[in-house]
């Protein structure tokens, strides 16, 4: 394990930022945080380079507990989210920065800070200053300056929120790249549930400062541990259901009752993907009518209403919607494939999962 | 076609007219005046009375105490600057508001003070007279005068700089290996020594005209230029007044034109 985390609690006040976490990442894993905002990633992240002290539990780098070593000896690279470049130090001298408080001799820091300004590529930029910068190369030349001292981890505060979105895709594929020629261990903080599916090993979700799922992008996709996860990554539509005549019912949608009392509810919910639609009216045992077509590239959001007034939403591949031969208006018939129970009545909601209910809409309802 | 630049308040013209103007009446033509009237002496006559002893001795109490204090200014000023916008501490509102007061008391009411409070008998100094610390009517008490006027300048130039440094590069310098000195010293020092400098010829340039309090609390023996120049003009010596007034002119401007560079080369990373 390159870092290890053993019931690790941070309390401002009486409030817990971080609630008994634990968690290890392999070495040269490349794993993401993810959670909403006041989730607790980034205190995680802060107190794993000592930037915060945690208030309870161990946290060890290499198999060694740093709990009270200093942040100047954990060795650690940290990339901040706003840069945090040194304003009077050209890039040169902000690389060269960790190396000439390690003491290297000069021949060496030259040589090394010129390897990362090629890796980086950031060649030619050497004596500029920071604010003559673009936000792309400024990012770049934090990375730079943070490995140049050849740290035993690399942490990301939330690396690629700064940028705009087309330089966000080139940073996300550097650090891929990056990742996959130093295989450094890294991990980074993001909100963004799309960046951390794309870019880590291993994703670690975090709500109201409690570690809700730890697993490969695909496994907390597929096999959510509860509702906040299956909310928070990916796109879920939940239906409310209730139990009547033996079946759970919302409009004319029936589910099985799956153990639950007549006249209790039941919560639903299923990935858009998984509903299926036809032209042929017969196929399906819902009927709907294909209310809009959103293009988002290749996909495409459907809108389905059904006679009594449900909104239902959908994905399809742009191949599938032109063979189908769609088109806004049309009648169809669909059928939901597969969901996942949420919760039976009586069930209380864990409050973090009643908070991402107002989370920002680009959380859940960006598709 | 030729592109125009445009401005969304017009008037650039108007504007830049009225400035000259006023620049000419309130600056340009008094200065040019001192000048001319120079200009009737003969440059034997003129070097003469600007390199004798007096003169030469005067220059050298002037400058001599307006850069020590200017200097004095510019370590403690960073330090107060520092606390002010650094901690939060009861009190730190009314520290604040003290720092301008030198700007708003007659510097005479502050002379007239300091000389009463270092001399034999004033409160500080009966406790520095008999350990041979003499500040009332000493070259010293030049200096603390200026300090004393000097005060609010770089506190003021460095406030709003400190209050932009973020916490983050300070974080970013200790993850990598840097203790404190070296963060303070490798990176907050150079992003302030443009503003640093800013507030020392403020207060060096200030140091250099003042009068009203350094008269109260100078030696009889080491005076200032402005003192010279009164003198002079007490002996209806204009002449001589005016020679000393245009060397003191001359070397300010070429002092505050140097000050200026340095200062852009500081700042060098700004642009």
């Amino acid at each position: 394990m390159s870092i290890e985390l053993r019931n690790v609690s941070k309390r401002f006040g009486q409030i817990a930022a971080v609630d008994s976490v634990s968690f290890g990442v392999g070495e040269g894993e490349l794993v993401a945080l993810l959670g909403p905002s006041g989730g607790g990633k980034t205190t995680v992240l802060r107190m794993i380079a000592g930037l915060e002290q945690p208030t309870d539990g161990d946290i060890l780098i290499r198999g060694k507990r740093v709990n009270d070593v200093s942040v100047q000896q954990r060795n650690i690279g940290f990339v901040f989210q706003g840069y945090a470049l040194f304003k009077t130090m050209s890039v040169f001298d902000n690389i060269a920065f960790g190396l000439k408080i390690k003491k290297w001799p000069a021949a060496e820091r030259t040589a090394r800070v010129e390897e990362l300004l090629a890796l980086l590529e950031l060649q030619g930029l050497a004596k500029r200053f920071p604010h003559q910068l673009s936000g792309g190369q400024r990012q770049r030349v934090a990375i730079a300056r943070a490995l140049a001292p050849k740290p035993s981890v690399l942490l990301l505060d939330e690396p690629f929120g700064a940028v705009d979105a087309r330089i966000r895709q080139e940073l996300r594929d550097w650090l891929v790249h990056l990742h996959g020629e130093l295989s450094v261990t890294t991990v980074f903080v993001t909100h963004d549930q799309e960046e951390a599916m794309e870019v880590s090993n291993r994703i670690v979700i975090f709500g109201r400062g409690r570690l809700e799922q730890i697993g490969a992008p695909r496994e907390v996709y597929e096999q959510p541990s509860n509702e906040f996860v299956a909310r928070f990554i990916g796109v879920l539509n939940v239906l409310e259901l209730r139990v009547e005549n033996g079946a759970a019912r919302l409009h004319e949608l029936s589910f099985p009752t799956h153990g639950v009392a007549e006249g209790s509810a039941l919560r639903i919910g299923f990935r858009p993907y998984a509903v299926q639609i036809s032209r042929d009216l017969a196929e399906y045992r819902y009927r709907a009518t294909l209310q809009h077509v959103y293009f988002l590239g290749v996909l495409l959001r459907l809108e389905l209403v059904t006679p009594s007034g449900l909104t239902i939403r959908t994905r399809i591949t742009k191949d599938d919607f032109v063979r189908l031969g769609l088109a806004e208006g049309d009648s169809l018939s669909f059928n939901i494939r597969e969901y996942r129970v949420l919760s039976r009545d009586g069930d209380a909601l864990p409050p973090e999962v009643a908070a991402v209910h107002q989370a920002p809409s680009s959380y859940a309802d960006g598709i | 076609m030729a592109s125009k630049r445009t401005h969304i308040l017009p008037g650039f013209g108007l504007t830049l007219g009225y400035t000259l103007v006023y620049l000419g009446f309130i600056v340009l033509i008094p200065l040019g005046a001192l000048f001319l009237r120079a200009a009737r002496m003969s440059p034997a006559e003129f070097w003469k009375i600007a390199i004798s002893p007096r003169a030469l001795a005067s220059y050298e109490v002037t400058f001599g105490s307006a850069f020590i204090a200017a200097l004095i200014n510019a370590a403690m000023g960073t330090l107060l600057a520092w606390v002010i916008v650094r901690y939060r501490f009861p009190g730190r509102r009314l520290l604040d508001a003290l720092i301008d007061f030198p700007f708003a008391l007659p510097t005479a009411v502050a002379g007239l003070t300091l000389a009463n409070l270092f001399a034999a008998k004033g409160w500080l100094g009966r406790w520095l007279v008999p350990l041979g610390i003499e500040v009332a009517y000493a070259p010293a008490g030049i200096v603390v005068a200026l300090i004393f006027i000097g005060l609010p300048f770089v506190v003021r130039s460095l406030q709003p700089v400190l209050e932009d440094i973020e916490g983050e590069v300070e974080e970013a310098a200790a993850t990598l290996g840097a203790g404190r000195f070296r963060t303070f010293f490798t990176v907050i020092l150079p992003a302030l020594a443009p503003s640093i400098l800013t507030g020392f010829s403020l207060a060096f340039a200030r140091a250099i005209g003042e009068y009203g309090s350094v008269i109260f609390i100078a030696p009889k023996e080491s005076e200032i230029a402005s003192q010279l120049i009164w003198y002079r003009l007490e002996e209806y010596d204009y002449a001589g007044a005016v020679a000393i007034a245009v060397v003191m002119l001359v070397i300010s401007f070429v002092l505050l034109i140097s000050i200026n560079g340095i200062e852009r080369w500081a700042s060098r990373f700004q642009r």
